[in-house]
């Protein structure tokens, strides 16, 4: 995306002048104070809010007529938002029954998906069955389903617990590892995305802006060890202070 | 309270979240039995207690009749009478249930495609709502080719604005996130129907249908009380009037018995389909586990 703007109806400048290349496979954090269009830019990246000014280019996609690149964005929001009439498998099944897939032929795709996210035995319960990490997993299924070249993720563990947060982050990062998906993830909390991340963008507030674009290159496999080591924490440091830093520039956002 | 945990099986890749079971709140047979009985014995001991004021007081049947004058009375004589004006009634009212729910759905599915519509048709359901069905009825029956379409036409204007108004509310008040998905995937407006604002919209229809089942039978009645039928093809109203014209109490009794019987039979019915159709996801339907 480049040189995007966005004007809120009520005058707000929610997004100024925001630039970002993003690479095929990459694993991006986006971070910030609330308030500072993290999720806005987001949802313009995946066509839900329409920017005001600058546009978003997909070079490796065929778009269609409202220029997205349909089928090839997943779209992981804070709630699970699954269709509470539905079964697990109804709810993964959703965005191929919009494509046009018939059910016998998604229904290995489904299963896949949900074998994927640890969910199979789990096919045929309602979503009032299972706990919030469990919707969760649901969510990120349906996501996936379509086998998306970018996923898109809005604070999508923010409120789990810490226990249930950590192994969602593992998940996510072996299936982003086994899909080659693209992955934008955002969240304000530094630990989940340094320990996620290849690439950490720091965002400021009022007006929202990159604020610092930082690559994350460790020699660790990110796992516990990961979590507990010199590195992960001198990371973390870092990427604290440049979000202190954001946040003072952008007027004691809170 | 016991709950019965059917344990789900563990993976080990499947996180700490899927070992938690499946729990399914189960009533004890005792309680269910207890369900059925407490009613029917509250309902005994009222009869009883009617029945021994009767006898108690000797009040003549022509004043007050107990219980089993009305029985016999329903049972010997006025079965004959009583019967067909009650399948009268209850043509009318499913007639009229069912236009209402067709009509109810189909407008608030128009009503909300867009706010210009909706401004313009809802007022209109609201005048014809706050208007007295006893003052329409007349009017209805010059303008209709027979009293039965006057009736069912009363009938169906009364039980038709709940079922409109749930309607709107239910298909406004789908989670947005959810239509924003929609969006993402491309769905056409159709789909966006038929898939999700239909489906999220059933408990609110649900509500409706309770309503305005119960409440197209009532406007059945007093529609046909001040509209005023007579002889053949005639409804339990008009057969609860002309008990009354004769001083025939036990007649005038069980016309009413049959009354509240169908109406607590559709409100029956109306609350075994609203189960069937959320039982297994809305929490309106779901007993709390605590």
């Amino acid at each position: 995306m480049s040189h995007v703007s966005k004007v809120f109806s009520n005058g707000t400048l929610a997004l100024s002048d925001m630039s970002l290349t993003v690479g095929r496979g990459e694993f991006i954090s986006l971070l910030g104070p609330s308030g500072c269009g993290k999720s806005t830019a987001l949802r313009i990246m995946s066509g839900l809010g329409g920017a005001s000014s600058g546009q978003v280019d997909w070079p490796s996609s065929k778009i269609n007529s409202k220029g997205l690149p349909e089928g090839d964005i997943g779209f992981v929001f804070q709630e699970p938002t699954l269709m509470p009439w539905q079964t697990v498998f109804g709810n993964v099944y959703l965005p191929l029954r919009l494509q046009g897939v018939g059910k016998a032929q998604a229904a290995d795709r489904i299963m896949t998906s949900l074998a994927e996210v640890g969910l199979a035995d789990f096919a045929h319960a309602y979503p009032r069955e299972l706990s919030g990490g469990m919707k969760m997993r649901v969510s990120i299924a349906r996501a996936l389903v379509t086998k998306p070249k970018l996923l898109l993720m809005d604070e999508p563990f923010a409120a789990l617990d810490e226990i249930t947060r950590q192994k969602l982050n593992d998940d996510v990062l072996r299936l982003w590892k086994n899909s080659g998906v693209t992955v934008i993830f955002v969240t304000h909390s530094v630990f989940e995305s340094v320990y996620l991340s290849n690439r950490i963008v720091v965002m400021r507030a009022r007006p929202g802006q990159v604020f610092s674009d930082m690559a994350i290159h460790t020699s660790y496999q990110r796992d516990a060890l990961y979590r507990a080591s010199e590195e992960y924490r001198s990371v973390c440091f870092d990427v604290s202070k440049a979000l202190q830093d954001a946040i003072q520039q952008g007027g004691g956002a809170h | 309270m016991t709950l019965v945990s059917s344990s789900a099986p563990a993976r080990d890749d499947s996180g700490t979240d899927a070992q938690v079971a499946v729990l399914v709140p189960r009533t004890p047979t005792s309680e269910k039995v207890l369900r059925i009985v407490i009613p029917v014995l509250t309902v005994v001991v009222v009869v009883a207690a009617w029945q021994i004021i009767i006898w108690a007081n000797n009040i003549p049947k022509y004043i007050l009749p107990g219980p089993w004058d009305v029985v016999t009375s329903f049972f010997g004589p006025d079965w004959p009478i009583l019967l067909p004006a009650l399948w009268v009634t209850l043509q009318i009212t499913f007639m009229a249930l069912v236009l209402a729910l067709v009509g109810g759905v189909v407008i608030a599915v128009i009503l909300v495609q867009s706010r210009w519509i909706e401004l313009a048709i809802y007022p209109l359901a609201v005048i014809l709502q706050v208007t007295p069905i006893v003052a329409i009825a007349p009017l209805l029956l010059i303008y209709t080719p027979s009293t039965q379409v006057a009736l069912m036409i009363c009938a169906f204007l009364v039980a038709f604005f709940p079922i409109l108004s749930n309607m709107v509310q239910g298909l406004k008040s789908v989670d947005h996130n959810l239509l924003n998905l929609f969006d993402l995937y491309g769905a056409s407006r159709w789909e966006q129907l038929i898939y999700l604002k239909l489906p999220a919209a059933q408990p609110y229809f649900m509500v409706g249908l309770r309503i305005g089942g119960g409440l197209s039978l009532i406007a059945a009645v007093v529609a046909e009380f001040s509209a005023g039928s007579s002889g053949a093809g005639s409804g339990l109203a008009f057969r609860l009037l002309e008990a009354g014209y004769r001083l025939n109490m036990p007649r005038m009794f069980a016309a009413l018995l049959l009354l509240s019987l169908t109406g607590v039979a559709i409100f029956g019915a109306t609350s075994l389909v609203s189960w069937l159709a959320l039982h297994r996801w809305h929490e309106s339907a779901i007993r709390r586990e605590n």
